[in-house]
């Protein structure tokens, strides 16, 4: 083959031109049938009137909003107060959602920059490694990480054992055992962008520096972490998104006190004591929330290409 | 001068940060596989080595429900990669060898928009909407949901496959009066097999692993693999769990594995 990657056909090539529509039709039918309109209609819902044995009434209403945002009372007819705690849910699920990110961040650069500065074959392992866990069922690593840190788990077993300490830490069911699940999903997810990145680096970069006495510190700050931001806001949005929706984290760490998003949403369908319409509204606002850092990316995105 | 400059690639403390980090990630899964081996009917104490928990996962008494469940799974998997896995080759070949056609700029956003969309939202979303189209859920509401979120996992390898391949060589076809579905057929087709079957390979691992979204538009009664396995969790960690997780992990390795190598193999064909 004449070259490498990037060399090939790319957006031009028009073997098939004049078949683009219906090649592509198949998509745009079962994604926009079974996903897009979907949203339509959960939007729609979501101004529905709650029916008391799960469903809908089709009449309009604001009030699976209102009970989102206002407390009215027992009846409904007192002054409108704001209403906490769904507040308080959303607001636990951002800040954990990011220290998950930051965490992720913390550990997974270096990895990233380790692994893209070995030589080929080594890389090849190294990566690998990363990938691995990133396909294996989130089901079965949620519940390898409640097994290990049981009250009378592996963790606190070894830790007993070896005089860390004296008593058991109590890990499950807090939030900081959730923080540890979303940190353990979603790791990989902050390694391979980031990896990409870094294999694309210039290292004329880092030794243009260095002649001109620049510390190991500075050439990271001031030139590398500037080259690869892109990969480092990919890998970020990689790990705050699905860590601000998760539900088995905080479902099978968290227990019943450590409410994130996804098990507010996650109850409102499940039996009688639910709420379509309140599920629905709960899940478009935390779909806006996405909206919002995707098309903020976009954006970061489209001035590093017009820079 | 140039040796005497020290590796600037090298940064003190990465090593053991990417070791700690390795270490993270298979700890729990070591740990869980190791004792999915013991002897004991505690999930706490060790009592030697022993199968008695694949044993029980076989021929015990839920061992009804998991084959169930694994069936339902794997039939489910098949189907939703396979119909996911055509519908993509079809998009990558409108987006990358089709010139320009009306909406292709948004095209690559709905394929891609599966992965954008948290996945409790799409359960939701996609929950209502068969209930307000009157559909009851059951394997088919599995099924369609799955072929949705597996398209863009099963168009990424095929795309990436297909941007690496020149056109030169449906060209020639044609050239040779070979019909374009000829060329189609007999040129690209097989040139995008690595391609293909490492999408395939994801989409049929990310089937197989999903469990919100099939939690919410499994219905009553029908249980995949990952919703039977949270069904049991829910009643406390046993040893069968562990001996189930194990064997599950085992498949999404080797399935890894294989679509690693697929990839390469086409990578590494001149």
């Amino acid at each position: 083959m004449a070259g490498g990657i990037g060399s090939g056909p790319g957006k031009s090539a028009r073997t098939y031109a004049g078949f683009g529509v219906t090649l592509i039709l198949p998509a745009w039918l079962v994604i926009g049938i079974f996903l897009v309109v979907p949203i339509g209609i959960m939007l729609v819902y979501s101004f529905l009137t709650k029916e008391f044995r799960g469903g809908v009434i089709w009449e309009f209403s604001l009030a699976a909003y209102d009970q989102f945002f206002f407390d009215r009372g027992l009846f409904g007819d007192d002054p409108p107060k704001i209403e906490w705690t769904y507040i308080l849910i959303f607001w636990r699920s951002i800040w954990q959602a990011g220290l998950a990110t930051l965490l992720s961040l913390l550990i997974g650069f270096p990895t990233a920059w380790f692994i893209a500065t070995r030589p080929a074959s080594t890389r090849t392992i190294w990566l690998f490694l990363i990938t691995v866990p990133y396909w294996v069922n989130l089901l079965i690593r949620t519940i390898s990480m409640k097994f290990l840190i049981r009250d009378n788990g592996p963790l606190n077993t070894w830790l007993l054992e070896t005089g860390v300490i004296s008593e058991p830490i109590h890990l499950i069911n807090t939030w900081v055992a959730v923080q540890l699940g979303l940190f353990y999903s979603y790791l990989p997810f902050m390694v391979l962008p980031i990896y990409a990145a870094v294999e694309r680096y210039n290292f004329a970069l880092s030794e243009a520096a260095a002649d001109l006495y620049a510390s190991r510190f500075v050439t990271l700050t001031q030139i590398i972490i500037p080259v690869v931001k892109p990969g480092i806001i990919a890998g970020c949005i990689l790990v705050f998104v699905p860590s601000l929706g998760s539900f088995l984290a905080p479902d099978l760490l968290g227990g019943a006190k450590n409410f994130m998003i996804g098990s507010l949403i996650d109850e409102q369908f499940k039996g009688a004591a639910g709420n379509w319409p309140f599920g629905a509204a709960a899940a478009m606002i935390l779909l806006s929330m996405v909206l919002i850092v995707l098309i903020f990316y976009a954006r970061s995105q489209n001035r590093q290409e017009g820079a | 001068m140039m040796a005497k400059k020290p590796d600037l690639r090298r940064f003190p403390g990465f090593l053991p940060l990417t070791v700690l980090c390795v270490f993270l990630l298979y700890a729990p899964l070591i740990i869980v596989a190791v004792y999915s081996f013991n002897d004991s009917p505690s999930i706490t104490l060790w009592g030697g080595v022993s199968l008695r928990w694949y044993e029980d996962v076989f021929w015990g008494p839920e061992s009804d429900k998991f084959k169930q469940a694994a069936i339902n799974s794997f039939v489910i998997a098949v189907a939703a990669a396979s119909t996911a896995t055509v519908i993509a080759t079809m998009a990558a070949t409108a987006m990358l060898r089709a010139g320009s056609f009306r909406g292709k700029g948004a095209s690559f956003a709905l394929i891609n928009l599966p992965l954008m969309v948290p996945e409790i939202v799409t359960a939701v979303a996609t929950l209502i909407f068969f209930s307000a189209i009157g559909f009851t859920t059951g394997i088919l509401t599995i099924l369609i949901a799955h072929i949705v979120f597996c398209i863009p996992f099963a168009y990424l390898p095929i795309a990436a496959r297909m941007e690496g391949i020149e056109d030169v060589y449906e060209q020639a076809a044609q050239d040779l009066y070979a019909t374009r579905w000829e060329a189609f057929r007999l040129i690209l087709l097989p040139l995008m097999t690595p391609g293909i079957l490492s999408g395939f390979l994801l989409a049929f691992i990310i089937s197989l692993d999903d469990f919100i979204i099939t939690n919410f538009v499994k219905g009553a009664g029908v249980e995949t693999l990952p919703t039977a396995i949270f069904g049991a969790v829910k009643q406390g960690i046993k040893p069968n769990i562990m001996a189930i997780s194990t064997l599950l992990l085992a498949v999404s390795i080797l399935f890894v594995t294989l679509s690693y190598f697929s990839g390469r193999m086409g990578q590494n064909r001149k």
